[in-house]
């Protein structure tokens, strides 16, 4: 592990259900999470794809502290961050911080903006009153949005501002990393390149280190260096951005990739109707994919494939026996 | 054009001017002839009570046996006198005083435990959720005016003990309510959020959730404080309230029941002022409730009619259907009125969609697209809204001039439509093959197995595998895709002419929206049928339609070929709006993002919609309205200053 690795994550799981009803029988778990290994590296934007019921959500609210793994390991700047999360969430939040996916939900609808802005400053980073003004014109002028707004409540706002807002709220405690989940997914498109583009620099004005939770690939090509595709609580594939857009090696990316609508694109690759997520309460034994994908093989449905490099592409790894070729 | 017109994208954005937009509480409240009356009756009724001691009025304990009994209007009492010879009007002011302070303070503590019980056993889950709730179910499982006897017998009868009864005795209806409402709030985003503000629990319970609850807390408050007040007389007329000679209105009530016959009315007089009391107190309370609960004041109440009214100011005629377009739209208007507002969603627009063929309407949210397609069968609520112009012709039949059996027939039939939201649009309690059934049966007379056979024959068409045996299943169970099947399924019902589609994949992952455009286009070919398309994405827009038309602030911009659109857009708002999207396979490509917000479709200006966010506007956009004009072959463009331009004209 090198030296410029702010969060890594190591065999993360997490499980929800399970255990026992009084009556001794056996409640049905679920695999949100399932060993998921990933390093993100300081200053860089580690952008996270999957559909929904992939466990993308999950992973990123156990980042922040806000769920906890029930099993392997998350570590922040060498800090366990499970075991601080359970004892002082205050502490994980000043270093890591959160973007929600719906920017109107995420804000008090009772609480003007000046008061949602001056939590973490109060409850993290304890600043005085004229610190806390100094720091509120600061963060508003970071999201280009005007001082007046602060005396608003949330329901006066476009998605958009409001969304700024939450970005302006994460920012607020100066935090290292922080974990975009869905952050333009509720915005129209118009706005939504202003929110990226705000994002954009805001990462290299403050030096912010970005995970990227999307499902719109375009969008996560567009701020990613490196991507990582979840399918089933599970990382299918992993690399610099360019590579597996361009050349994806996992059949699960491939059908992602040809399944995406673009401007000027007239037909899309589309499977059989038949084609579903397998049971969550009764995993397959093998790959997750199995079923969906035209490169299996006997293999594939006894063992899980583990995740590999291709041969001459340290940096690329996919979960796959049957990998495509032509990298 | 100069670029110095040009509003800068990086400024600030300005503050929307502050609009009266719906009336506000009291006047809504005052509205409610009801609540009004409630409301009149009540401060009177309070205002007497308070100012007692300043009423010249008799001491209502002093007793005087020579003047018992005396009918109202005697002299010198008005009301009459009880059987001790006491002023009644006396002692029922001073009566009602004490009832109402009991019921108030009994309601203010009921309210002030159950809330607290409620918050905390909402927000925490889990062990201390069963903990408190199975404990109040315990008190709510004993008939509550045993319970409430039961306590006074205990602490011995008393005004301030009858109090506390009341008070324990409604604890459980005030910790059941705002345990459930704290319990949705608490798995709020806003309460994450806070926690990583650095919230402690409690912070977050009562600085958070609590001014959430607050308007419940105080809904409940006003419709049980009639109770608490019959509760408090109920308990004093057995005798276990205010001991004598303190009045109240229950002991009063008690008092006069032996002589209910030779002096009825020193009963009957605190009895009406207990009905006028608790009448006064519930209508107002219903008022408050109606003003506060938010679901009422989104307009709930308002039931709208079965189809948008039509009122145009002059029918157009002498129209010649285009004879190639299965659907004719011409110069739809439809607007909206909240109060004064008048909101101008659509604004005159034209649209023809051909047999087989796939007219894509695109823009943002607002633009009006989803009102211009409801606006055809007439979907759209009324009141607020109506169409105000324009005619809609489906094969030459004006839909606007159709009477409402006709529209009843043709919806579903000849005209269908697929939501964006499968799971709202299915029922969640009938099976996918009930819905279907019943779907085919509104307009074909087939017998219950000749329609379940279709309904199975439907699901194969839309690639259900094993059509049969999902007709058993019940929406919850099937996925996001396989429930948009079933809505396209049930489209087709009938031989459908025009399919109106409302952004039918935006809920939708990738890969399965990929399978239900390629489904669509599929079926749209087989069954000839014209669609129009409603989406905000272009790459949607280039798997699925033939001609696109751009919409923004309730008018078409631009139309033309899917093609040409994207390849060459003329209106700039078009160019800004494909370059804002970022595009796979190209992530170097810078995002330009559109400045400024669009504007308000009750304030719209003269000129261009789009003129402050335009780098090409100048000052002859702003002067009067813009037309749609031709642009080629088979397109049009709304705007003056049209790009490529040039090319098109040499």
């Amino acid at each position: 592990m090198d030296d410029g690795v702010l969060l890594s994550i190591d065999g993360a799981e997490r499980v929800f259900g399970g255990g026992r009803t009084i009556f001794g029988g056996k409640k049905p778990a679920v695999h949100a999470v399932q060993d998921v290994t990933i390093d993100v590296r300081k200053g860089e934007t580690l952008g996270i794809v999957g559909e929904s019921g992939c466990g993308k959500s999950t992973l990123a609210r156990m980042i922040v502290g806000l769920d906890v793994p029930t099993g392997g390991r998350i570590t922040f700047d060498g800090r366990d961050l499970a075991a601080e999360a359970g004892k002082d969430l205050r502490r994980l939040s000043r270093d890591v911080q959160y973007v929600f996916q719906d920017p109107v939900a995420s804000l008090n609808p009772r609480k003007t903006i000046r008061t949602i802005l001056e939590a973490p400053l109060i409850h993290l980073l304890r600043l005085g009153k004229p610190e806390r003004e100094k720091r509120l014109s600061e963060l508003m002028d970071a999201v280009n949005l005007a001082p007046e707004f602060l005396d608003r409540y949330p329901h006066e706002f476009s998605g958009g501002q409001a969304q700024r807002i939450g970005i302006a709220r994460a920012l607020a405690a100066d935090p290292k990393l922080i974990v975009l989940d869905e952050p333009v997914s509720a915005l129209d498109v118009s706005v939504q390149a202003q929110v990226l583009n705000i994002l954009d620099g805001l990462k290299e004005r403050f030096g912010l280190t970005y995970v990227f939770i999307s499902h719109d690939l375009s969008v996560v090509e567009s701020v990613s260096d490196r991507v990582a595709v979840m399918y089933f609580g599970r990382i299918v594939e992993i690399g610099a951005g360019r590579s597996i857009f361009r050349t994806p090696r996992h059949p699960y990316t491939h059908l992602l990739l040809e399944s995406a609508p673009a401007p000027g694109r007239k037909s899309l690759l589309s499977e059989d109707a038949d084609t579903e997520l397998p049971d969550p309460y009764n995993p397959p034994p093998g790959c997750a994919f199995y079923a969906r994908c035209p490169r299996r093989t006997d293999i594939c449905n006894r063992q899980e494939p583990p995740l590999e490099a291709a041969p001459h592409q340290e940096e690329q790894l996919a979960a796959c026996f049957n990998p495509r070729e032509g990298a | 054009m100069s670029e110095t017109t040009a509003t800068a994208p990086a400024r600030r954005e300005k503050l929307p001017k502050r609009k009266r937009g719906r009336p506000d509480s009291i006047r809504l409240l005052l509205n409610n002839a009801l609540a009004t009356a409630g409301l009149v009756v009540f401060v009177l009724i309070v205002l007497v009570a308070v100012a007692a001691p300043l009423l010249p009025l008799p001491d209502p304990d002093a007793t005087a046996p020579a003047n018992r009994l005396l009918r109202p209007l005697a002299e010198g009492h008005l009301l009459g006198t009880d059987a001790l010879g006491r002023d009644i009007l006396s002692r029922l002011i001073w009566g009602t005083q004490v009832s109402l302070a009991v019921g108030v303070s009994a309601t203010l503590i009921a309210a002030f435990f159950g809330s607290l019980i409620g918050l905390v056993a909402g927000y925490a889950g889990g062990r201390i959720d069963t903990l408190l709730m199975r404990g109040i179910d315990m008190v709510m499982a004993f008939p509550y005016i045993l319970l409430a006897l039961a306590i006074v017998a205990v602490l011995g009868p008393g005004l301030l003990n009858a109090l506390y009864a009341i008070a324990v005795v409604n604890i459980p209806f005030f910790a059941r309510n705002i345990r459930g409402i704290a319990l949705g709030l608490s798995r709020r985003e806003f309460v994450d959020a806070a926690r990583l503000s650095g919230k402690s629990n409690a912070q977050i319970l009562f600085i958070e959730v609590l001014p959430n609850v607050l308007p419940v807390i105080i809904i409940t408050m006003s419709t049980t404080i009639g109770w608490m007040i019959l509760e408090t007389a109920g308990l004093s007329f057995l005798g276990l309230g205010a001991q004598p000679p303190q009045a109240d209105l229950g002991s009063m009530l008690g008092e006069g029941r032996k002589i209910l016959f030779t002096a009825p009315h020193v009963s009957v007089i605190p009895g009406v002022m207990i009905f006028a009391l608790v009448m006064s107190i519930n209508l107002l309370g219903d008022g408050v409730r109606d003003v506060l609960d938010p679901r009422l004041k989104s307009g709930a109440l308002t039931r709208p009619v079965a189809r948008t009214a039509v009122m145009r100011d002059q029918v157009p005629g002498g129209i010649e259907p285009d004879a190639e377009a299965v659907l004719d739209v011409r110069d739809l208007k439809t607007e909206f009125r909240f109060g004064g507002d008048v909101f101008k969603a659509v604004g005159g627009v034209d649209m023809k969609v051909g047999q087989g063929e796939c007219l894509g309407i695109v823009g943002e949210s607002g633009s009006g697209k989803s009102v211009s397609a409801m606006s055809i069968m007439g979907l759209v609520p009324t009141p607020p809204g109506r169409i105000t112009g324009g005619v809609a012709l489906l094969e030459g039949e004006d839909l606007f001039a159709a009477s409402d059996e006709r529209i009843r027939q043709l919806r579903g039939s000849a005209v269908s439509h697929v939501f964006q939201d499968p799971l709202s649009t299915l029922h969640p309690l009938f099976t996918v093959g009930d819905q279907l059934v019943e779907a085919i049966q509104a307009h074909a007379p087939l017998s219950g197995s000749a329609a379940r056979k279709k309904a199975a024959d439907l699901l194969k068409t839309v690639r259900i595998p094993n059509p049969a045996e999902r007709l058993k299943s019940y929406p919850h169970e099937l996925s996001g895709g396989m429930r948009q099947r079933v809505c396209m399924a049930m489209a087709l019902a009938h031989d459908a002419r025009v399919i109106i589609a409302d952004e039918p994949t935006t809920a939708l992952d990738v890969t399965v929206q990929a399978q239900v455009l390629s489904l669509l286009d599929t079926l749209r070919e087989e069954r000839n049928a014209g669609i129009l398309f409603i989406t905000h994405d272009f790459g949607v827009v280039s798997a699925i339609c033939d001609r696109v038309a751009v919409m923004y602030a309730g008018q078409f911009v631009e139309t033309g070929t899917t093609e040409e659109i994207l390849t060459s857009p003329a209106h700039p708002y078009t160019a800004k709006l494909i370059d804002c999207v970022p595009v796979l396979g190209e992530p170097e490509r810078r995002l330009d993002a559109i400045g400024g917000r669009p504007p308000v479709v009750n304030d719209l200006p003269v000129g261009c919609a789009f003129a402050d966010r335009c780098p090409r506007a100048g000052d002859d956009c702003r002067a009067a309205p813009i037309p749609l004009t031709e642009f080629g072959e088979g397109r049009t463009v709304r705007c003056i200053h049209p790009l490529n331009a040039e090319a098109e004209h040499g």
